[in-house]
């Protein structure tokens, strides 16, 4: 409890867009020089961050902001990549058709999953989900004559007016765009009548309903948004890797994007780009970590890698689940305040 | 041979396997009816448990017999510490995070097993006796039909065991209404640790018997989630329901194994869930309660 | 405006209401007052369309809306707080309080995340309208960024009211708006009751157990009892009505012994 409500101190989260404006066109011009100067490891990482990150904004759309918990996420990513994919090899379609197209094709079959169980209460979309993730990826795998299965599909390269986004720079510079616009509308929403229902239903969904919040339909919005901006990553995954196979999109990757957004925090954009900055850069810590110790100790540590990723997935998820539930976002704050309040001293 | 007489094969043998399920149902369902927790992490503990047996029995030779006592106690320690360590903080949570609790303790198990014992699939003792049985002129693995027989004696055993022991009274009491069960003076924390003893049992007597008929692998304990997902359909709340949903899971993988091809074993239950959400979204035997705000 | 007609509401065995009729009359301020497990709350669930009544009907402005979901009743102008405080934690008061514009809004999710014109325009006329009309009258200018978990309680059932008033209601509910409140915020709510009565002429069906409340701002009052209405009429009417002191006195610990001495001694 405030007990100094009264007293009219600065308010707690007055908005600071300017601000905030300022420092977004410093990051965004700080992204646009990257690839003049960074060796090119950094810009294809830079650029797998990305796509990260729009995928994690997506489920935390869904289960950060709206409370709809998704197992199924990377299959929706697979969907997008697959999309892509199948609209050049069949349609030549150019990738800025070929892109919002991934993610309605993303949206359109996650409510195919969703919508029966989106309409009641409880556990059933989570169950929903996860057949969604298992079902995909059976697809994927198993229906050879679109897909050819195991061993995948190559895609071409994007062509922006005649010129090829052949390699990783200019797909990066793609995928920055589609960044910050999937970030700036993401922001947008949440702060909007739309992302006001989302979060008023995730709290108590049927005081919302009360007040005039048409629930089913705002989680129909939020699983289809969410499922869309899934559907684009995939999209620009597929461009980046210029290949698509199933093995991508198995359920480790959608044990990643769930830690991404409880690491981050769940119900806030910002964290669930530190969460997905932060998952990203965690794996290869780790491997510069275990390479450290197996060069040391000289035991074969490459065989453990993927294993030791899917265990500390799972082990930050549940120590932020337990700790800190409100995620890094949580803490950068927190270290902001400090940092301000160090500030107006000095 | 013609086709039916191929299809009640299957359907025998598929029944015989779902055995295994229902007892990783039970597993399940006594979680949740002490503590509302949906255990997503039950497939992993399963499977590590049968790593334990492995481990016991072959790389320390300690034998069959050793092997399961091994892999029982060391099983109910590992349930102990989860329900210790990471539920107990989480009580009052929404279901959401305790559900995504779960889930990463799941791939925490599955990580951990990979680093400790690799990626490829392991041999264990053969428990079971391969003889087949026969059953007039339906032919059933013999594997099959004894991990059946063990898993009916367990379930029968615990269903008995939960009908009249003291411990099994208090675990209905604490179901029906957790606060008039802490004031008849029983320890809801006991029962909910009890809870996870039995499923730590039933998880691994599962596990042992499903390394047995198949292989070990890592990936042993993802069937426990379409088992999850048929049982939260079937509704949690009697446990012959949640039963009868493992034989069913275990008779439609066996019959549209062999009727679309066995790659389709493992998406079936979810098919099934999807098609059961169609046509009955509240599930089988859901009861719409009555909120109140 | 509102009228309920014989209102049949049973979970289970319990029957929770049996025959109730209310009509609250455009802007005035009806109470239901009742001891505990009268069912009042229930009266307002079946209004807001949470509960289905067995049988009965609930009509607004001459519309049968029986059959409506709750969303739907609010956009006809219906709104409510509620008997436990219901806001959203993780907003802060000022979205909560936006959010129960909702239905007066209009920007969809494309229109909302282009942050097209619709959307600019509407938002900032709801933050001017809500700083104008609503923050000032409950007096909430000092804790209006803060979220709103961290506000003590006569403050949160200020928020309820404050996000309940901002679609400006045709009728609005009100469930025990002052219950757990000290004498100074009990006055202080009665107050802005009247004031929103008195500037947007609002009719107010409320719920309360506070008698110097009830008997103090309302024009009519109905009166349940197991979920039976046992009188109704003006606050003198009721106050002497020997039927109303019965039920209060058998339940016992519904009044301070204060209340009692006045509603007895009333009545004599
Ligand atoms: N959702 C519900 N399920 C079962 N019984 C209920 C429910 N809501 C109310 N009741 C019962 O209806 C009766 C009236 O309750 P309520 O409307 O809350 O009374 P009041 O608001 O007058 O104190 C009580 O006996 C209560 O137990
Ligand atoms: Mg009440």
């Amino acid at each position: 409890m405030v007990s100094n409500v009264q007293t009219p101190a600065v308010p707690a989260s007055a908005p600071m867009f300017g601000r905030t404006f300022l420092w977004s066109c410093l990051l965004i011009a700080v992204l646009l020089a990257l690839p003049l100067v960074a060796p090119r490891y950094w810009v294809y990482f830079a650029g797998i961050l990305g796509i990260n990150i729009i995928a994690t904004h997506g489920l935390n759309i869904m289960t950060g902001y709206t409370g709809l918990l998704s197992l199924g996420h990377a299959a929706f990513v697979g969907v997008g990549a697959y999309t892509v994919a199948l609209a050049q090899l069949h349609l030549g379609l150019p990738f800025y058709i070929a892109i919002p197209l991934a993610g309605c094709a993303a949206a359109v079959i996650g409510i195919g999953f969703g919508l029966p169980s989106l309409r009641i209460r409880g556990l059933y979309l989570v169950i929903a989900t996860l057949a969604a993730q298992f079902i995909l990826n059976f697809v994927f795998v198993h229906w050879q004559s679109v897909t050819k299965g195991d061993v995948g599909l190559t895609v071409q390269p994007a062509t922006v007016f005649g010129f090829p986004l052949n390699n990783e720079t200019r797909v990066y510079y793609l995928i920055l765009f589609c960044l910050v616009v999937a970030t700036w509308f993401a922001v947008n929403v949440i702060r909007s009548r739309v992302g006001r229902a989302f979060i008023a239903i995730r709290e108590r969904d049927l005081t919302a309903e009360v007040l005039g919040v048409q629930i089913v339909w705002y989680k129909l919005v939020a699983f289809a948004l969410g499922s869309f901006y899934a559907g684009v990553a995939g999209g620009l995954l597929a461009y980046f890797n210029q290949f698509v196979n199933p093995e991508q999109f198995g359920l480790l990757l959608s044990v990643f994007f769930l830690s991404a957004v409880i690491v981050g925090g769940m119900g806030s954009t910002l964290g669930a780009v530190l969460g997905a900055i932060f998952m990203t850069l965690l794996p290869e810590f780790l491997r510069e970590g275990a390479l450290a110790v197996g060069g040391t100790f000289g035991f074969d540590i490459a065989s453990i890698l993927v294993p030791l990723r899917e265990a500390v997935f799972g082990l930050l998820m549940v120590a932020f689940l337990i700790l800190e539930p409100r995620g890094l976002a949580q803490l950068w704050k927190r270290a902001r305040t400090r940092f301000s309040r160090s500030d107006n001293v000095a | 041979m013609n086709t039916f007489s191929a299809f009640l094969e299957y359907s025998a043998v598929g029944i015989a396997a779902g055995g295994i399920y229902a007892l990783i149902a039970l597993g399940i369902v006594v979680i949740f009816k002490s503590s509302r927790t949906f255990n997503f992490a039950m497939g992993e503990m399963m499977m590590l448990s049968a790593y334990f047996f492995y481990t016991a029995a072959v790389t320390f030779s300690l034998g069959i017999f050793l092997g399961v006592v091994v892999a029982i106690v060391g099983s109910i320690a590992v349930a102990l510490l989860i329900e210790r360590l990471a539920l107990r903080p989480m009580m009052g949570r929404p279901f959401i995070a305790i559900v995504m609790v779960t889930f990463g303790i799941g791939s925490i198990i599955r990580g951990i097993v990979g680093m400790i014992w690799g990626p490829n699939d392991l041999q264990i003792p053969a428990i079971l006796a391969r003889t087949p049985v026969m059953l007039g002129d339906i032919f059933i693995p013999g594997k099959t039909a004894r991990a059946f027989a063990i898993a009916v004696v367990i379930v029968g055993g615990l269903i008995a065991f939960l009908r009249y022991s003291r411990a099994g009274i208090a675990l209905r009491a604490a179901a029906a209404d957790q606060i008039t069960a802490y004031s008849m003076g029983i320890d809801v924390r006991r029962v909910i640790a009890f809870t996870w003893i039995i499923a730590a049992i039933t998880g691994c007597i599962s596990g042992i018997l499903m390394a047995n008929v198949n292989t070990l692998t890592p990936h042993l304990g993802l069937v426990a989630l379409n088992v999850l997902s048929v049982v939260i359909l079937g509704g949690m709340n009697s446990i012959g329901g949640v039963l009868v949903a493992g034989f069913i899971i275990g008779w439609l993988e066996s019959v549209t194994g062999w009727m679309l091809g066995t790659e389709f074993r493992e998406i079936t239950p979810y098919i099934l869930v999807l098609l059961l959400l169609l046509v009955r979204p509240t599930g089988l035997f859901g009861t719409k309660e009555i909120e109140r705000i | 405006m509102l009228r309920v007609d014989d209102i049949q509401l049973a979970f289970g065995g319990v029957k929770a209401l049996s025959g109730v009729s209310v009509h609250a009359k455009t802007g005035m301020i009806t109470a239901v007052i009742g001891p505990n497990g009268a069912g009042k709350t229930s009266l307002f669930n079946v209004v807001s369309g949470f509960y289905k009544p067995q049988s009965g009907r609930v009509t607004l402005d001459g519309e049968d809306i029986s059959g409506l979901r709750p969303h739907q009743r609010a956009y006809r102008g219906m709104s409510r707080t509620f008997q436990n405080i219901a806001l959203f934690h993780g907003m802060s008061v000022l979205d909560n309080i936006k959010l129960g514009a909702h239905t007066k809004l209009k920007s969809g999710v494309l229109s909302a995340g282009f942050r097209l014109r619709l959307t600019r325009s509407e938002e900032s006329e709801l933050s001017a309208e809500i700083q104008r009309d609503i923050i000032g009258l409950l007096e909430l200018d000092r804790v209006q960024h803060h979220p709103v978990e961290d506000l003590a309680y006569g403050l949160q059932k200020r928020v309820e009211l404050a996000r309940a008033l901002v679609m400006k209601p045709k009728i609005l509910l009100l469930d025990e708006p002052v219950a757990g409140m000290n004498r100074e915020e009990k006055s202080e709510m009665s107050r802005f009751v009247v004031d929103v009565r008195k500037n947007w002429n609002t009719t107010v069906l409320l719920i309360e157990h506070d008698m110097s409340m009830v008997m103090g701002i309302s024009d009519h009052i109905v009166v349940l009892s197991f979920g039976k209405p046992i009188a109704s009429g003006t606050p003198d009417e009721v106050r002497s009505n020997p039927e109303v002191i019965k039920a209060y006195l058998g339940a016992g610990d519904e009044l301070t012994p204060a209340q009692k001495a006045t509603a007895g001694a009333r009545s004599q």
